[in-house]
């Protein structure tokens, strides 16, 4: 039994079968690959993970309990963490602010009028922020505003943030679409970390197969809608099936 | 100092001292000489600016934070001041009773509007708000007149129970507001040579209110509260996804400056005992609007400068006529005079507005943040001016660049 257990599911956009009943498990503390061509239904299957989108049959379990019909933040607070194809951030806000944010919402919840005391007063919060730039190298970047921020660095603030919830399930959704080749290679090195050091689920989409075939235990392979493979790395390559679909088309 | 560092404490006491000094501040001409019609400061006028401050400053809990633009506000400032009114009316002429009333049923029926409102975003957010404001409009112009007096406003009446208080005083006249016998119209006048200094209780119940809504904003801005309200408006995916529900702050933020603006309205009536549904037109809601983005939308002091810029502008510049063009130019050959008095003519006296205008297209093209950028550009270029001698970088400016981009 996975820590997430997709069932069944079924997603059309009026004539286009977008999930046909896709099945997936993703076992506790593993680094598991959606791969496929484009149009594949990828970013459909994300967006029935984190309730942006509600499938129109089957389940979709996180830990024993149904994520169908709750809103992204609730989803949230039960521990799946979402990374964006472009890197979603606060852009107004300092670099610091970004990570305070994450810290109140893991320890207050959804909600709270916190409207009297002072930011700057909080120091738990300001401790565990600070302490997670610390890993991530960018406590020089602490006052930044994080819209002047390189790309690589949003990328990792963004990381940082997720980070921060400690959620159970960190979802990437091609955290290295449009990096150039260095900023790939140090995405990875911080994933390989990431994975080494923290009890994590990740569950990650990637077009770069460099970085799958670097990361992942697990790959599933999704072609118009539907799995055509669930295998290790190395099964995944020799596959025809796969290379018909997938890689065949590529090479 | 109040729970706020070094920064904001000093923002707070100037606040402080400019709403305390301000009748020798906004007096700075003898009153005989020609330019004492610049003085704006007379009891009436004062009053405005601070009253007119609250309302602003509560708008930018909700604008300047938030990003919501609603073009509603002058709805509460209105029922704010009907329910003043109707306290004045019923209970007692204490203000103190009236401006907590206000508050309330503002913060009541801010609730409601933004409830509903806020289920939409942006544009569709500041019509649905209009969209309300207007039907408040004409509910108390029209519709409810048993509450509102429709077009003639309510005012107080000399067979008004006012059952803590007295209908009538001895000598036949309707009692006037006051805190605890304190009369809002007792003025004492000081007159230093040429000068002459107005200080009215009214301004200064006004004034201490103001000081309190300011420290409340402030700590607002700084708590984790005020925290949201800015990720609110920079990227609600990300709010979203990050665990947090962004309906309840915006909500909040909503009904605070709502009450804010009640209780700016139920000032208005305390200083002046009537209400009428003018108070709740669009173009309320629009000055409000304007005097927020003028003084710098999301600065703590902007919204105060920009209410009191806007007022100065309202009252002052509105009073220059053509007699007084020409007594200006009367040195000037008579054909020049004339010229110039022609020219100037669109700009002054009843075309303040188009004064004000260009003003405001000014500030938004070139300072978009407001008469608070002009002030920092000005303190920049000072400081940059003292720095040329200073051999030491500013590490801040210079921030050292991590391993990994270096790469």
């Amino acid at each position: 039994m996975g820590i997430l257990e997709v069932k069944g599911v079924n997603k059309r956009f009026g004539g286009l079968q977008a999930l046909g009943d896709v099945n997936l498990s993703v076992a506790e503390n593993t680094v598991h690959a959606i791969i496929g061509p484009n149009g594949a239904g990828k970013s459909t299957l994300l967006n029935c993970l984190v309730g942006k989108l509600i499938p129109d049959t089957g389940s979709v379990m996180f830990d024993g309990k149904s994520v169908l019909g709750r809103t992204p933040y609730e989803i949230n607070q039960m521990g799946i963490s979402r990374v964006f194809q472009t890197p979603e951030i606060f852009g107004d806000l300092t670099v610091f602010e970004n990570m305070v944010i994450p810290a109140f919402a893991k320890r207050d919840g959804a909600f709270r009028m916190h409207a009297f005391e002072s930011v700057a007063n909080e120091k738990d919060i300001c401790i565990r922020a600070e302490q997670m730039l610390v890993d991530l190298n960018m406590q020089d970047k602490m006052r930044m505003h994080s819209a002047s921020l390189s790309r690589g660095d949003k990328r990792r603030l963004e990381m940082a943030m997720c980070l921060l919830q400690e959620p159970r399930l960190l979802l990437l959704d091609e955290p290295t679409a449009g990096m150039a080749r260095a900023d790939t290679n140090n995405t990875i090195d911080l994933l390989k970390e990431i994975k080494e050091k923290r009890d994590i689920t990740i569950c990650i989409i990637e077009h770069d197969m460099h970085v799958v075939f670097s990361l992942a235990d697990r790959i599933t392979v999704l072609a118009q809608g539907t799995p055509l493979v669930e295998d290790a790395p190395e099964n995944i390559r020799g596959n025809p099936k796969v290379r018909e679909a997938y890689l065949g088309e590529a090479a | 100092m109040l729970g706020l560092d070094k920064k904001d404490a000093t923002i707070l006491l100037v606040v402080i001292a400019l709403a305390l000094l301000a009748p020798f501040l906004l007096n700075p001409f003898p009153s005989n000489s020609g330019l004492a019609q610049f003085n704006a400061g007379y009891p009436d006028l004062m009053q405005r600016f601070v009253i007119f401050g609250i309302f602003a400053i509560g708008f930018n809990i909700l604008f300047g934070l938030t990003g919501y633009l609603s073009f509603g506000h002058a709805a509460f400032l209105g029922v704010g001041s009907y329910s003043a009114v109707w306290m004045f009316k019923l209970l007692s002429m204490n203000v103190l009773p009236a401006i907590l009333l206000s508050i309330v049923i503002a913060g009541l029926f801010s609730v409601l509007i933004g409830y509903v409102s806020l289920r939409r975003s942006g544009i569709y957010f500041s019509i649905l708000t209009l969209a309300f404001a207007q039907m408040s409009f004409n509910l108390a112009y029209s519709v409810l007149t048993p509450i509102t007096n429709g077009e003639t406003g309510l005012q107080l009446t000399l067979d008004d129970p006012r059952v803590l208080g007295q209908t009538a005083t001895a000598s036949g006249n309707i009692p006037a507001t006051n805190v605890f016998g304190l009369e809002m119209r007792s003025t004492y006048t000081m007159d230093v040579g040429a000068w002459s200094f107005d200080f009215n209780a009214g301004y200064y119940l006004c004034a201490i209110i103001m000081i309190l809504a300011f420290y409340l904003s402030l700590r607002i801005f700084r708590s984790p509260f005020g925290l949201m309200l800015r990720a609110v408006k920079s990227n609600q995916q990300r709010l979203n996804y990050t665990g947090l529900n962004p309906k309840p702050y915006t909500l909040a933020a909503f009904i605070i400056s709502g009450m804010y603006a009640g209780l700016a309205g139920g000032l208005l009536a305390s200083m002046d005992p009537l209400a009428g549904a003018e108070r709740m037109q669009w173009t309320a809601s629009g000055e409000v609007v304007l005097m927020t983005i003028l003084g710098g939308a999301g600065t703590l002091i902007g919204p105060v400068l920009g209410a009191g810029f806007i007022k100065y502008f309202e009252n002052i510049f509105s009073k220059i006529n053509d007699n007084v063009l020409h007594q200006w130019f009367s040195f000037l050959p008579e054909g020049m005079e004339d010229t110039l008095v022609f020219l100037l003519h669109p700009f002054v006296g009843k075309g303040w507005h188009l004064t004000l205008g260009i003003l405001f297209m000014l500030v938004v093209t070139f300072l978009p943040g407001g008469l608070v950028e002009g002030g920092q550009r000005l303190s920049r270029l000072f400081r940059r001016r003292s720095r040329d001698t200073d051999t030491t970088p500013d590490p801040e400016h210079h921030p050292k660049e991590s391993p990994h981009v270096a790469e």
